[in-house]
């Protein structure tokens, strides 16, 4: 299936990567050589299959509500690459 | 006596037991392996003054008549398992200096064990490859050689360096992961044993998560009976990963009774797959002899959706990564590359993901993004997880008529570094015989079996069914006897360098 370079793009800003212009090319060629790829499971009849979430089968156990852990920002804040007063800090965001 | 780093994690326990030599002593040994196998580029992090300080405190338990399973012994842990206060780089620039706050379970059940930390491991960057030269620490060099010349091979991955760092001596075992062939694998191209145990059997906790329905921890050693003691040593319940399984953890070592009488070993005919080089299928065959003449029955079974396994593979794992490696956003912990003048903060994320991330790592996550998106989602995804089903419904099948598959691990020896097709497709190849091991969470161990004409070591896999490492342990030593690989990389501490 062949992906063209506006395709790369749209795909890029979904995933939050920077794709530099010269590269969009390379990235398409490779990414329709890997659809073409695994298109091979439209031979797979699949009607009345469940999707397969886990290899195993088992129940989530419920735990009890309550804190059992926490309680030392500077540990989360340790390898922040910037932090102030207790706060990630991150470019404005608001205009 | 040998050197130590030449021991078996059972020998050096024996030894270290029979005060032949102490826990410092032995570590020392491999600090200094570790130093002199640089060259190989196997360790991403040394750890030469904690390794002391814990063989010291080793000595002291011991005196005390505290000992530990792996009591004293030296070992080598992958770059995706995080280490409390020592740099963890998932071999990727992104983590930048990250310094975890905190233990994996895994490595903690190790240190409980009475185990040394030598050092942090090279490895295919997020654990995505099968050469390791997707790290942005560079590639791995093998200990094995091309014995014409100077061609020098890759390590095969994604643990690369824990396998370069067992088979040329530098620790007497080492961790690994395997969310496709990345424990096997290696352990194939560098002539040692590896074990995916059953999905569930390790917990995940504090392991840099690649694709969380696949992953899974192994241990990577020189014997089938030192994977047994490792493996054992990092099993168990653990509350803090939902997937972990509330099973108890058998002896492992007990389970080598060297006994395979009466088993069905099955052999799947869908892995003779066109192009298999001869010398893998002539392995093959030996080892069915081998079993054969230790008293098992073999059977031939067919996986009948084998040839879907690595498509569903490579929307299933890119589908988890994406997911998984959103967290690596420039905010919390890792790289930062700021935003130019008048940009924002989707710009911080998108130059630090593009900066940080690899070649290799941008491209699964965009197959990821892309597979998941919106109008591919059911097409490719859901599409992908009922194939996966009946993948392990085959094995499902076939597990009622056997008690192990035995396949080769890897459908060539290894290749050159930089002589590996720049087509991913290509690349994914590697992992065509471990791959429906992780689809279908069942057990996977990789033994040396023989070497290639160009003198590279060759492995076979055996699979078991889910939660029986044991006859999968069972069966392998059994097959490592008949093997009695004995070959030695022509780079290793101690021998010729």
């Amino acid at each position: 299936m062949a992906i063209d370079a506006a395709t790369i793009a749209k795909i890029a800003r979904l995933s939050r990567i920077r794709v530099k212009e010269e590269e969009r090319a390379a990235l398409a060629q490779e990414l329709g050589n890997i659809l073409d790829f695994i298109a091979m499971l439209d031979e797979v009849d699949v009607t009345k299959v469940a999707p397969m979430a886990s290899p195993v089968e088992m129940t989530l156990s419920l735990r009890e509500d309550k804190i059992t852990d926490g309680g030392y920002p500077d540990k989360v804040l340790a390898n922040a690459p910037e932090s102030s007063h207790g706060f990630f800090v991150v470019p404005k965001v608001i205009e | 006596m040998s050197s130590p780093t030449d021991f078996t994690i059972a020998e050096a326990r024996d030894a270290l037991a029979a005060k032949k030599l102490s826990a410092v002593e032995l570590t020392e040994a491999h600090v200094k392996a570790v130093e002199t196998a640089r060259p190989l580029n196997a360790f991403v992090t040394e750890t030469p003054d904690r390794a002391r300080s814990m063989a010291k405190a080793s000595d002291e338990r011991r005196r005390a008549g505290k000992v530990g399973a792996l009591e004293g012994i030296p070992l080598a842990i992958k770059d995706l398992f995080c280490t409390e206060g020592v740099r963890t780089t998932a071999g990727s620039r992104i983590l930048g200096e990250f310094v975890p706050p905190y233990e994996s379970t895994v490595t903690s059940k190790l240190w409980q064990a009475g185990s040394v930390l030598l050092g942090k491991v090279n490895m295919d960057e997020f654990a995505m490859g099968s050469s390791n030269m997707t790290s942005a620490f560079g590639p791995v060099v093998s200990p094995w050689s091309d014995p014409k010349g100077n061609r020098r091979l890759v390590p095969g991955g994604s643990s690369g360096g824990s396998a370069a760092a067992v088979a040329a001596r530098c620790a007497l075992g080492a961790t690994g992961t395997d969310t496709g062939g990345s424990i096997r694998q290696p352990a194939a191209f560098a002539g040692i044993v590896g074990i995916k145990p059953t999905y569930g059997r390790c917990s995940r906790w504090g392991i840099v998560a690649f694709a969380s329905s696949l992953d899974q921890a192994g241990p990577m050693t020189r014997t089938v009976r030192d994977s047994a003691i490792m493996l054992e040593a990092m099993s168990g319940y653990d509350p803090k990963d939902s997937t972990s399984a509330n099973k108890p953890v058998p002896n492992f070592e007990a389970a080598l009774t060297g006994e395979v009488k009466g088993l069905k070993i099955g052999i799947p005919k869908e892995y003779r797959v066109d192009g298999m080089s001869p010398e893998i299928d002539d392995l093959w065959s030996k080892g069915i002899a081998w079993l054969k003449d230790a008293g098992a029955e073999v059977v031939e079974v067919s996986l009948p959706h084998t040839k879907y396994a690595l498509p569903c593979y490579y929307i299933v794992a890119p589908a988890e990564a994406s997911s998984n490696l959103a967290r690596y956003d420039g905010i919390r912990f890792g790289l930062r590359v700021a935003p130019q003048a008048g940009e924002g903060l989707i710009d911080l994320y998108e130059r630090t993901r593009g900066e940080g991330f690899g070649r290799e790592v941008r491209r699964r996550i965009m197959t990821g993004t892309y597979v998941l998106s919106a109008g591919y989602y059911d097409a490719y995804y859901i599409k992908a997880q009922k194939v996966r089903q009946k993948i392990a419904d085959d094995f499902t099948e076939v597990f009622k008529k056997c008690d192990l598959l035995l396949t080769p691990t890897a459908p060539s020896a290894a290749f050159g570094i930089g002589e590996a097709s720049n087509d991913p497709v290509a690349m994914y190849l590697n992992d065509v015989f471990t791959v429906t091991v992780n689809l279908a969470g069942l057990p996977g161990i990789s033994v040396p079996a023989g070497l290639s004409k160009e003198g590279l070591p060759l492995g076979l896999q055996l699979i078991g069914r889910a939660f029986d490492e044991e006859t999968v342990l069972r069966a392998g030593e059994v097959i490592e006897r008949a093997a009695s690989f004995k070959a030695l990389p022509p780079f290793r501490v101690g021998g010729s360098l």
